[in-house]
Formats: C-alpha cells, sequence, structure tokens
C-alpha cells in the first residue's frame, strides 16, 4: 500500500513538472509567435471564437431572457419590478457572462482543440513535425492557446451584450417595464468596478480553459481511447477550474479592492 | 574491407528499458553510407523505439548512438534541430498534417525552415510530387488519399530538404501489392539517386530481401543475426528460420506464458 502510495506520489509529482514545463514554454514561445507567426494566431481565434459564435449568442439570449422573467417575479413580490434592468446587467457583467462563456467554451472550442492536438499526436504528426525540426510547441500549441485567451473576452461581450438585450426584449415588450426604468436602473447600478471584475474574470477564465485544453490535448496518451478520455477531463477540470477561480475573484473584487 | 569512416550511423551497447521491460540490453547497429539498411524483428521488439532513440526523440539508458562520429545525447536543442534537418522520416501511417493540403504537407519543412520565394517552393514541390507520381494530387487533402498514396506524399515530403539519411518505419503494413511494388522501387531509387542512406524498419521479410544491403534481426534487446538477404536466408539458426520462414512455433512461442492447460481446464478454477 505504501509503496502504491510512493510510486503514486511520484508520478503526480512528474506530471506537475511536465505541466510546469510545458507552461513555461508557452510562456516563452508566446512572443515570437505573436510576431512572426500571427497569422496562425489569427486562424486559431476563428477557430475557437469565431465557430463558438452561434453556441454563445444562442445560450446569451436565452440566460438573458430567463434571467428578465425570474427578476420580474422575484422583484414583483417587493414591487421592485422596475429595479429587473439593474439585476440583469449585474449577474451577467459580474457573473453569468464569464461564468457560462468560459463553461460553454470548454464545451465547444476546448474540447475541439484537445482532441485536434490530441489526435495529431496519436497519428505521429507532432513527432513528423519534430522530425523536420519544427518545434510542436511553437508550432501547433501556442498559436492555438493564444487563440483561445484572445477569443474569451470577446465572446463574454457578446454574451453579456446578448443576455442583456434578452432581459430586455422579455422584461418590456412581454412583462410591461418601462423601457426607460429598464435602462435607467441598468445604468445607476452598474459602476466601472462591476465592468472591471467581468473582464478580470473573462481574462483569467480564457488563460485557464485554453491552458487546460491544449495542455490535455498535448499530454494525452497518444490512442483513440486515451484522446476521448483527455476530452472529458478537459470539460470537467475547466468547469472546476472556473467555478472556484470565479469565487476567489469575486472574494478578492468585494473585499481586497 | 570496409573503415568506421563508411559508418554514417554507429550504435554502441545501446540500453533501453520501458519501465521493468527491457527493450534493447546491449544493442550494436551500423548503419553504413549509401547503402539501405534493414531492421527486422518480432512484433514488439522495440523498432520503432530504435528508430525513435535514432533521431533522439528518446534518450538510451546506456551506450551511445553516433551519427557522422558525434555522440548525439551531448547535442542541445540547436544542434538536434540542425541534426534532424539531416533525416527525413517516413511514419508508419505517413503522419501527414490533416489540415494542409498535400501541396503544403510537401512544402512544410521549406516554408518552415527557408525564405524561398513562392515560385522556387512551388517548382520543388512540384519535382518531388512528380518523383512519387503524384503531381496531380497535390490539391487534394491527406483525408483523401488512398494509404499508399499518402505514404508517397509523406516520401516526398521526407525528401524535399534534400536529407542525407531516409529512415523508414514500416513502409510497406497495411498496402496492396501494387502500392507496395511502387513503394519497394522508390526506396531502392531515391537510395541509389540521391546518394543516401536508407534505414528500413519492417517485418516483411521478401519485400526486404528485394531491397535491402544489409539487414539486422533483432530479437530480445540484442542483434540475433546480421547479413545480406542470402545470407540470412541460409542460416541455422532457429530463431533466424523461423522468422525468415514464418514459421509458427519455434524459439517465438505460439503459446503467450500461460497456467498448465489441463490443470486449468480440469482444475478446480473450472468448477
Amino acid at each position: 500500500m505504501l509503496k502504491d502510495l510512493y510510486y503514486s506520489a511520484i508520478e503526480r509529482t512528474r506530471i506537475l513538472g511536465a505541466f510546469v514545463i510545458f507552461f513555461l514554454q508557452l510562456v516563452r514561445y508566446t512572443p515570437v509567435v505573436l510576431r512572426r507567426r500571427f497569422g496562425l494566431v489569427v486562424g486559431q481565434v476563428y477557430n475557437a471564437g469565431g465557430l463558438s459564435l452561434v453556441i454563445i449568442m444562442v445560450c446569451g439570449f436565452f440566460v438573458g431572457a430567463v434571467l428578465g422573467l425570474q427578476g420580474y417575479s422575484n422583484l414583483a413580490r417587493f414591487n421592485a419590478e422596475d429595479s429587473v434592468g439593474a439585476v440583469a446587467a449585474l449577474s451577467l457583467i459580474k457573473e453569468l457572462g464569464p461564468v457560462i462563456t468560459a463553461l460553454l467554451f470548454a464545451g465547444r472550442a476546448g474540447t475541439a482543440l484537445t482532441s485536434e492536438i490530441g489526435l495529431m499526436k496519436a497519428t505521429d504528426q507532432l513527432s513528423a513535425m519534430e522530425m523536420m525540426a519544427v518545434n510542436p510547441i511553437r508550432r501547433v500549441v501556442v498559436p492555438r492557446f493564444l487563440g483561445g485567451i484572445i477569443s474569451m473576452p470577446f465572446l463574454v461581450a457578446i454574451f453579456t451584450s446578448i443576455g442583456l438585450l434578452g432581459a430586455f426584449l422579455v422584461s418590456v415588450y412581454q412583462l410591461g417595464v418601462d423601457v426607460g426604468a429598464f435602462w435607467q436602473q441598468e445604468q445607476l447600478a452598474v459602476k466601472p468596478k462591476d465592468v472591471y471584475e467581468g473582464i478580470a474574470k473573462s481574462v483569467v477564465f480564457g488563460i485557464m480553459a485554453s491552458l487546460i485544453a491544449v495542455w490535455e490535448g498535448f499530454s494525452a496518451v497518444p490512442t483513440a481511447e486515451g484522446v476521448g478520455r483527455a476530452t472529458t477531463r478537459t470539460v470537467v477540470t475547466t468547469a472546476i477550474t472556473v467555478l472556484v477561480l470565479d469565487f476567489i475573484i469575486t472574494v478578492f473584487f468585494l473585499y481586497l479592492i | 574491407m570496409a573503415s568506421d569512416s563508411d559508418n554514417l550511423i554507429e550504435i554502441r551497447d545501446l540500453h533501453y528499458s520501458r519501465g521493468k521491460r527491457k527493450i534493447f540490453s546491449g544493442l550494436n547497429i551500423d548503419i553504413r553510407r549509401g547503402e539501405v539498411t534493414a531492421v527486422m524483428g518480432p512484433s514488439g521488439t522495440g523498432k520503432t523505439t530504435l528508430l525513435r532513440l535514432i533521431t533522439r526523440q528518446l534518450l538510451p539508458h546506456r551506450g551511445t548512438i553516433l551519427v557522422d562520429g558525434v555522440d548525439i545525447s551531448t547535442l542541445d536543442t540547436k544542434g538536434l534541430y540542425e541534426l534532424r534537418k539531416r533525416f527525413g522520416m517516413l511514419f508508419q501511417n505517413g503522419a501527414l498534417l490533416t489540415d494542409i493540403s498535400v501541396f503544403e504537407n510537401v512544402a512544410f519543412p521549406l516554408r518552415e525552415h527557408t525564405n524561398l520565394s513562392n515560385r522556387l517552393i512551388r517548382h520543388i514541390v512540384l519535382t518531388k510530387l512528380h518523383a512519387v507520381g503524384l503531381r496531380g494530387a497535390a490539391d487534394m487533402m491527406p483525408g483523401e488519399l488512398s494509404g499508399g498514396m499518402a505514404r508517397r506524399v509523406a516520401l516526398a515530403r521526407a525528401m524535399v530538404s534534400d536529407p542525407d539519411i531516409i529512415i523508414y518505419d514500416e513502409p510497406f503494413v497495411g498496402l496492396d501489392p501494387i502500392s507496395m511494388g511502387v513503394i519497394v522501387r522508390l526506396v531502392r531509387k531515391m537510395n541509389d539517386a540521391l546518394g543516401i542512406s536508407s534505414i528500413l524498419v519492417s517485418h516483411d521479410v521478401q519485400e526486404i530481401s528485394t531491397v535491402s544491403d544489409c539487414s539486422y534481426l533483432i530479437s530480445h534487446g540484442k542483434v540475433a543475426a546480421k547479413g545480406s538477404p542470402e545470407e540470412l536466408n541460409k542460416t541455422t539458426s532457429d530463431l533466424v528460420r523461423q522468422f525468415m520462414f514464418g514459421m509458427a512455433d519455434g524459439p517465438v512461442a505460439f503459446h503467450f506464458e500461460a497456467p498448465n492447460y489441463a490443470e486449468q481446464l480440469l482444475g478446480r478454477d473450472a468448477e
């Protein structure tokens, strides 16, 4: 038993070490890739961000619409239904925008990144690059990592805006909240600090979701089963990481700034 | 007869294990300049591992691998990449990059390592594709190619930066007889016409005998036999004979290690 524990500890330490080295390599090659291979990064912004647009927009609209409905019916108990704009905007900007976008990103773009890199590994494409004296981290991984990081804040902004539109349409045209009251309450409630919080979260979640996705792909066991498992792990790990970090960043903004 | 400088690659006392399993224990191999050297062995003897060691995708646990007299384990990353530019490698399944066209696959090493003009790259790539008979497939995607075609494209890509050494990992597996004949002829032709050296890992005894100058048979982590195809055919060693003539039983047992048959069928476990 003790021996198993010993070997598992060593194995975990090895994986942690490999992860740190991998991350340092990503950081090291980032400036070079941004300077010399920006075209590759743009392609990946399209892959990670552009292709996630539809799911982000549809989900954003319905999340906003539900916020409008729920916000209105709950606030109506306190005769405060005019504040629905404020509630929807604050929830979307500070919490739901970054968090749900990150989870959707993990499901749509993260899995695609993991399985793509994992399959490239399983079919020897990464070894072939090594053999052609091309560093696969620099050529394949870093552009995808950066593409994810650049996409995320934009996706969050789009999700939040469309969510607000959904809340607006439902509360004003369906539930009869006054247009002026909706926007006035919204503008009074949202402070720059709230927006900064949303931006900070979107940046951190973008880095983490992309990092987890490319790492899982790069370290996947190079078989069909291994790539499948890695893809699942991407979604699970990203979800846990995002929700824990969400809590930490929220505490940080509430009490430390 | 042959002095040491005729050897392009010298492998001395190579040891490598994966977990507790020993893959190589004291392997010695010479790859001669300008020849096609074949490395044969039953499945699981670590033939592909050997190729990865030669190209330093893996590091040996003991022993040395010299390429042109340089111990490759002493190279830094830059030196290693310079060394790898001298190698062309053909992977088992071709390992073409699936998101770019056949043309771009062959152009890939040139675009990554040189500043050649598009016109010149086009010229070189079409020449190489023509040599493997696939100039007409330049605009196709790797997914649209048959197994044999993919391997020919990979061969064109391996040749595009004019390497000194081409390494073939199981180039004949899963090919129909025509594609197989094409690849066999290309291996020989490339080697002689371009004056390169080739290392060929395979267990297709028949094909190897038509193409190789010298063959090594690896078993249990060591070289079990070495020589020209004729010499291997005439050998008296049980292992070599079993391998060369494809016999089901012999030194490499048909049965995987198992408990006693009668006991297992009739013993207490069966109740």
